[in-house]
């Protein structure tokens, strides 16, 4: 399969502090890749350089063109969309408004067919679609997110650790409708995790990530036989 | 009692002035966390634009209209040029930006026009509307009517447009409405120009009432500041509510309360901000804003 998305030698730092000294990977088109590393490794910051919100050294290219120092609104419009840290929803507005936020740099307006998909994903969104976003759980919140990111029709999706802060059962959850979106629509996802067990077992490649380099990569089945990142990450 | 109704009507048509003007403050606070305060020279300014079409002949609505229509493009120049520079400032350069907007527009307005009182003419016929045994001034009838027209034409913008979404979005969080294609800038800009342009409305309203001259939206604009903390400067609707009421509450004041009268009206509004501000700080209807520190 072709890459979809291709970083290399990514540098970013905050203000004289260097978080990324030179990041390589790439993204298969229709794949799932997992960048894996414990906090402060540089996969949020990866993430945000991929998608426009810091600026970085190095290129990354996207669908055959460069995209590296282009603006979020604008590579939104290309068909990225970024779930980021903490979800990211609007919590004054209601669900339905999140979403009709999701289509918002899509060229055609929301159909309700496009709320439709979603809520085939999500049934529990469609209950709650008047409430506002704020008063909704951990796990709903991260759905919606996702939902929201779902509503561009994107052909990348870029995930951060969406497992964060939630019971097992729900993240489960959450990870399933992920692979179901991959597998439905062929959406490519880029997924940031510090669960390296789920996170391995969802996705066909990965990359592991510590202080800023990629100290391993490969397909998740070679990278649980390694024994420091049995140790590390999967704690056996 | 036929004074009474006679002075709560009134009330209400300065106090939908004021409210139009605290809505216009609180949409750009909620955007960018500042107070504008030069928010009230924008609408004198436009007002005096307006006085000069008329002046030219052009009938009422017509110039109305126009001015509305320069004074949203004024509005979003002005965020483009002079307040997106200090976008990222500490809050008290933008407030001292503010203050330095208010003195300039204040100058050229005397400059160009001079200081000396003029009359605005009211769109509405000179003669008093009669409900039985009560008279209504057509002027405050119409201009509570105008304050409604404005307030429902944002609130459906605000809720059923996907510009309006997106700007309450961009207010909301910056961060997340740029990951969703939101161009964060110009949806700040477009809430300068519709803040302007309510300004507008609220200045050529409130001109034949107290005459056109620079200085007239000085009082306004304490009012319209008490208006905004007794609502809540987090929340639009309590801006309006916070106007109507403290357009009524002064003017009943001012009639029943001897030794107030018309001379110390406007101290009412102060002890209004500093009751709300001991009392309860967030306004009847604001949020209490959390941060982390």
């Amino acid at each position: 399969m072709a890459a979809l998305l291709t970083a290399s030698e990514l540098r970013a730092r905050y203000g004289w502090t260097r978080v990324l000294h030179g990041v390589s990977f790439e993204v298969e088109e229709g794949g799932i890749t997992t960048i894996l590393g414990a906090n402060g490794a540089g996969k949020t910051t990866t993430l945000r350089a991929v998608s426009g919100l810091v600026s970085t050294e190095g290129s990354v290219h996207f669908a055959g063109g460069r995209i590296d120092g282009r603006a979020p609104e604008d590579l939104v419009r290309a068909g990225i969309a970024h779930v980021p840290e903490g979800r990211g929803t609007f919590v004054g507005l209601t669900v339905e408004e999140n979403l009709r936020l999701g289509a918002y740099a899509r060229r055609e307006r929301a159909r309700s067919d496009d709320f439709e998909r979603v809520y085939q994903y999500f049934p529990i969104l469609r209950e709650r679609r008047r409430q506002v976003a704020g008063t909704l759980s951990g796990g709903e919140q991260q759905m919606l997110a996702i939902a929201r990111a779902l509503m561009l029709s994107p052909r990348l999706l870029l995930l951060d650790e969406p497992s964060l802060g939630l019971a097992p059962l729900v993240m489960r959850e959450i990870f399933r409708i992920v692979r179901a979106i991959n597998r439905d629509h062929g959406v490519s996802v880029l997924l940031v995790e510090q669960n390296a067990a789920i996170a391995l077992e969802l996705a066909d490649h990965a990359y592991v990530l510590e202080t800023g380099r990629v100290v391993l990569a490969g397909p998740p089945a070679i990278l649980k036989q390694d024994d420091a990142v049995r140790r590390s990450y999967l704690g056996y | 009692m036929d004074i009474f109704l006679q002075q709560v009507v009134s009330g209400l048509a300065t106090g939908g002035i004021y409210a139009s003007l605290a809505l216009a403050l609180v949409m750009i606070y909620q955007a960018t966390d500042v107070v504008n305060f030069a928010q009230g020279e924008m609408a004198m300014f436009s007002t005096y634009l307006a006085w000069s079409m008329l002046n030219a002949g052009l009938p009422y609505w017509v110039a109305f209209t126009a001015t509305l229509a320069i004074a949203f493009v004024g509005g979003l120049l002005i965020e483009r040029i002079v307040i997106r520079p200090v976008e990222n400032a500490p809050v008290l350069a933008v407030v001292i930006v503010c203050i330095g907007l208010l003195v300039i527009l204040n100058s050229v307005a005397g400059w160009i026009y001079s200081y000396i009182q003029k009359p605005f003419p009211s769109p509405f016929p000179g003669t008093p509307i009669r409900f039985g045994n009560v008279v209504f001034g057509a002027h405050d009838l119409g201009a509570i009517g105008i304050t409604l027209v404005v307030l429902l034409f944002l609130y459906v913008f605000f809720r059923y447009t996907t510009l309006g979404l997106a700007m309450r979005a961009a207010a909301q969080n910056p961060v997340s409405s740029r990951l969703c294609g939101v161009r964060v800038g110009w949806m700040l800009a477009i809430g300068w120009g519709l803040a302007a342009l309510v300004g507008a409305v609220a200045g050529m309203m409130v001109a034949p009432i107290v005459f056109l001259d620079p200085n007239m939206m000085a009082g306004i604009l304490i009012y319209a500041f008490a208006s905004a903390t007794l609502g809540g400067f987090t929340s639009p609707g309590g801006a309006v509510v916070g106007g109507l009421l403290v357009g009524v509450i002064e003017n009943l004041v001012g009639t029943y309360v001897r030794f107030i009268g018309t001379e110390l009206k406007l101290t009412v509004a102060l002890a209004i901000i500093i009751i709300v501000l001991v009392v309860k700080p967030s306004g009847l209807f604001g949020r209490v804003v959390v941060r982390r520190v």
